[in-house]
């Protein structure tokens, strides 16, 4: 590790290569359990809403326990180790050097998971820091997180450091751009002695936003921009324009944050700037989503196979959720959908349609390369199909539901009735989140097959070429 | 190297002074914000019963915000930054599956009501989708001194033993019977809501009809919850409607005045009720509570005459003359 001259040279050592195929292999494992533990108890969450005595009459199974620890695991195991999983390939892969410091990313893995089981266990006490969204944990575990997102960026920022390219490839720019910015959004949110009442309402506002768009966004934009070229072979559309994205995303997000509580008590200026914020948000929306699909453009050969499907939902999910987000950022749409069901559809949108879907394509289409082994190509179009079919049906259900919710309130309707109105969205939900709960099965089995399947050495034998700029 | 720095470094320098500004100066600031008149702290049972509420979640479906829009006037007034004083964590919410709270303590007075609601929502709103907390109660043969059981109706209630409330769902109760918006001086709710609810009655003399439909809905979202959408009330909680002398009476003005002024140890038919009204004077306005007792009479049965928004208005005007 110590050994520059070593890392200097281009070719790599099958050390290396083994263990940056352990990490990215194990961090994907990791991950994939928590999607299925995760949205486990989404699937629970959403029954409950349609059977509220289901799975009911003890503290550790209220719905009020559980749905921090749904959102949570989501976040910050699932999406967050499967993001770093992939981000250390890439950043390995795009600067042609070794990981770093295997070790690190151990201690890192150890320090995810820790936080992750003390997180669930603690809320599912009734054990939290206030029910802030996306920063339940209790300032220890939220610590232990932030210890991992250090390490993880000391060991991105090593790998590139010793890059045998001359640039550094633009994924890099915004993976290890997001987990440096999300230190800050740790410390920020987690320090406790500036936030009272309202000052605490203006941090929520900041923090939530600034998780997801600081996070997990600029961590699944960076792998994009490695996996798309790589499964389409060619160079990104346009590299200028990434970069362009890159800065004006930065600039543009942190500001969006009070959009969550437009009508609040916080100053009307505060909400009008996050309003004004988020149109500008679809100046990088709009030009990352276009770089993307420009790529692709004109591959069908490549497009109809099973990881480029997943990217291109992935990329549809982030181009459509995003925009749909600049429109409901407005208040004439807060007035119908602010506080309805309509939101949970847009942040599964995001979430799963957007981040889950990259998550999915970086793995299928990226981990067969170091492992050399394949999932089974029916399985994954399995895994496909129900997981896209399940999300249009959840996210369709709320989006409809949530605008009868806000007219029924407009209208004046006694509130009960607004309740009694939603049960069919609510079941629809929870059988689209079924379906989408299904699908994850199946690619944990898929993950296991990519570990100690058959090896097929003829499939990813080609070197793509174009990645590095 | 120096590439790295400046993408790493400039990005995260650029970032930390946008967090600075939309995050940690607006909290800094904000968090200074006084107290607005009559917002007071918590008594140190309420905190622990505020505790209760963050820790199984409860503003994962119940907002405290009521937003200065017209169809959030049913909840109380609109929330002001000076409300949050003595509000950490904050509880605003970002989802309604539930009614807003901010002013709950106000508009379901009744400790009772919130006992059973929370031991079983269902048994007093057969749609709720609620969960229960029942795991804040102990089922026990029979109730210490000093302590009232919940008087949870038969279908819901346990096979043996009565229900009595844990010191959690003793302090959560208060907790929320303090949830009460204290009047701002000098605010006056936006008028546009009140005319196009009472048009009637802008029409003086003309008698205006009984909107049967208005009625119901009225009803549905101020008084089922506790008389219950067939008029019967709880037995023993929740006085019947279905019946009741003072509906049936030819003078609807006890029945008004009880409206604009709540009741407490409700007498009917020779039972004692325990349950808690609240005053709907400042709530509801002539039209509307006419609509509701023109409801009352009319259904389950009750065959009783009608009353007018001038009949309540009547009665308003000699309650303010009494103040």
């Amino acid at each position: 590790m110590q050994d520059i001259a070593a890392a200097a040279q281009p070719s790599l050592s099958p050390e290396d290569t083994r263990a940056l195929r352990t990490v990215f292999n194990v961090y994907t494992i990791c991950a994939a359990l928590w999607l299925v533990f995760a949205t486990f108890i989404g699937v629970i969450l959403a029954f409950k809403f349609v059977y509220p005595e289901f799975w009911a009459h003890a503290g550790w199974l209220t719905f009020g326990r559980l749905r921090p620890i749904h959102t949570n695991d989501t976040f910050y195991a699932w999406a967050s180790i499967g993001l770093v999983g992939i981000a250390y390939y890439v950043a390995a892969r795009s600067s042609r050097t070794r990981l770093y410091s295997p070790m690190l990313a151990w201690i890192g893995l150890g320090l995810f998971n820790i936080a992750a089981i003390a997180g669930t266990v603690a809320l599912d006490l009734g054990i939290n820091d206030g029910t802030l969204e996306y920063r339940e944990w209790i300032w220890p575990i939220r610590l232990v997180f932030l210890a991992a997102l250090l390490v993880t960026a000391w060991n991105l920022i090593a790998t590139v450091a010793r890059r045998n390219t001359q640039g550094i490839y633009l994924s890099n720019w915004y993976t290890i751009g997001g987990v440096l910015w999300t230190c800050i959004i740790s410390i920020v949110a987690i320090v406790p002695w500036y936030q009272y009442g309202l000052g605490q309402v203006a941090v929520s506002g900041f923090f939530m936003h600034n998780a997801v768009g600081l996070w997990f966004t600029p961590m699944a934009l960076g792998i994009l921009y490695y996996a798309i070229p790589k499964l389409f072979s060619r160079p990104i559309y346009s590299y200028a324009l990434g970069v362009f994205a890159f800065w004006t995303n930065l600039i543009f997000y942190p500001i969006i944050g009070s959009h969550h509580f437009l009508f609040s008590p916080l100053p009307w200026w505060l909400q009008t700037i996050a309003i004004v914020f988020s149109v500008a948000m679809l100046v990088p929306v709009w030009a990352g989503s276009a770089n993307y699909l420009l790529t692709m453009r004109g591959r069908p050969e490549r497009l109809y196979r099973s990881p480029a499907m997943f990217i291109l939902v992935g990329v549809l999910g982030y181009l459509i959720g995003s925009s749909q987000g600049t429109a409901e950022a407005f208040r004439s749409m807060q007035q119908i959908w602010h506080l309805t069901n309509f939101t949970v559809g847009h942040s599964h949108l995001t979430m799963y349609g957007f981040i889950t879907f990259v998550i999915w394509g970086g793995v299928y289409g990226l981990l067969p390369r170091i492992t050399g082994k394949q999932a089974n190509n029916l399985l994954m179009g399995i895994h496909f199909w129900w997981a896209t079919v399940g999300m249009i049906i959840y996210v369709l259900a709320l989006s409809i539901g949530g605008t009868v919710q806000g007219l029924d309130w407009i209208h004046g309707l006694p509130f009960i009735d607004s309740v009694v109105n939603m049960a069919p969205y609510w079941l629809w939900r929870a059988i689209g989140g079924s379906m989408m709960f299904a699908s994850h099965l199946l690619f944990l089995w898929n993950v296991w097959f990519m570990t100690y399947g058959k090896r097929q050495p003829k499939a990813f034998a080609v070197a793509s070429t174009g990645v590095t700029a | 190297m120096k590439a790295l720095l400046l993408i790493a470094g400039g990005s995260t320098l650029v970032y930390a002074m946008l967090a600075v500004l939309m995050g940690v100066i607006p909290g800094i600031e904000l968090s200074k914000t006084p107290p607005g008149p009559g917002v007071e702290p918590l008594t140190p049972l309420e905190a622990e019963g505020r505790e209760v509420y963050v820790a199984n979640g409860c503003s994962y479906c119940h907002t405290q915000q009521v937003r200065p829009l017209p169809e959030d006037a049913v909840f109380g007034r609109p929330t002001a930054a000076g409300d949050l004083a003595y509000q950490t964590p904050e509880l605003l919410g970002s989802e309604r599956n539930g009614p807003d709270l901010s002013d709950i303590g106000a508009r379901q007075p009744s400790a009772v009501w919130q006992y059973m609601h929370l031991y079983d929502p269902r048994s007093v709103v057969p749609q709720s989708i609620m969960p229960d907390f029942s795991f804040l109660f102990r089922v026990v043969a029979q109730a210490p001194a000093g302590v009232t059981p919940v008087p949870v109706p038969k279908p819901y209630a346990p096979a043996h033993g009565v229900v009595i409330p844990t010191h959690k769902a003793v302090a959560l109760v208060a907790y929320l019977l303090s949830l009460k918006q204290p009047p701002i001086p000098g605010y006056q709710p936006p008028s546009a809501a009140a005319p196009s609810a009472a048009p009637p009655s802008a029409a003086p003399g003309a008698a205006p009809a009984f909107d049967a439909a208005e009625g119901a809905k009225l009803f549905s979202a101020n008084c089922a919850v506790c008389h219950q959408a067939s008029g019967e009330g709880i037995a023993g909680v929740f006085p019947p409607l279905k019946g009741n002398a003072v509906v049936l009476a030819a003078d609807p003005t006890q029945q008004i005045h009880v409206i604009l002024e709540g009741l407490q140890g409700a007498n009917v038919g020779d039972t004692v009720y325990p349950g808690q009204m609240p005053a709907f004077k400042s709530v509801l306005s002539d039209a509307q509570i006419a609509n509701i007792i023109d409801h009352e009479r009319t259904s389950w049965g009750n065959h009783s005459p009608l009353a007018t928004p001038a009949d309540v208005a009547a009665e308003r005007a000699k309650l303010k003359h009494q103040e």
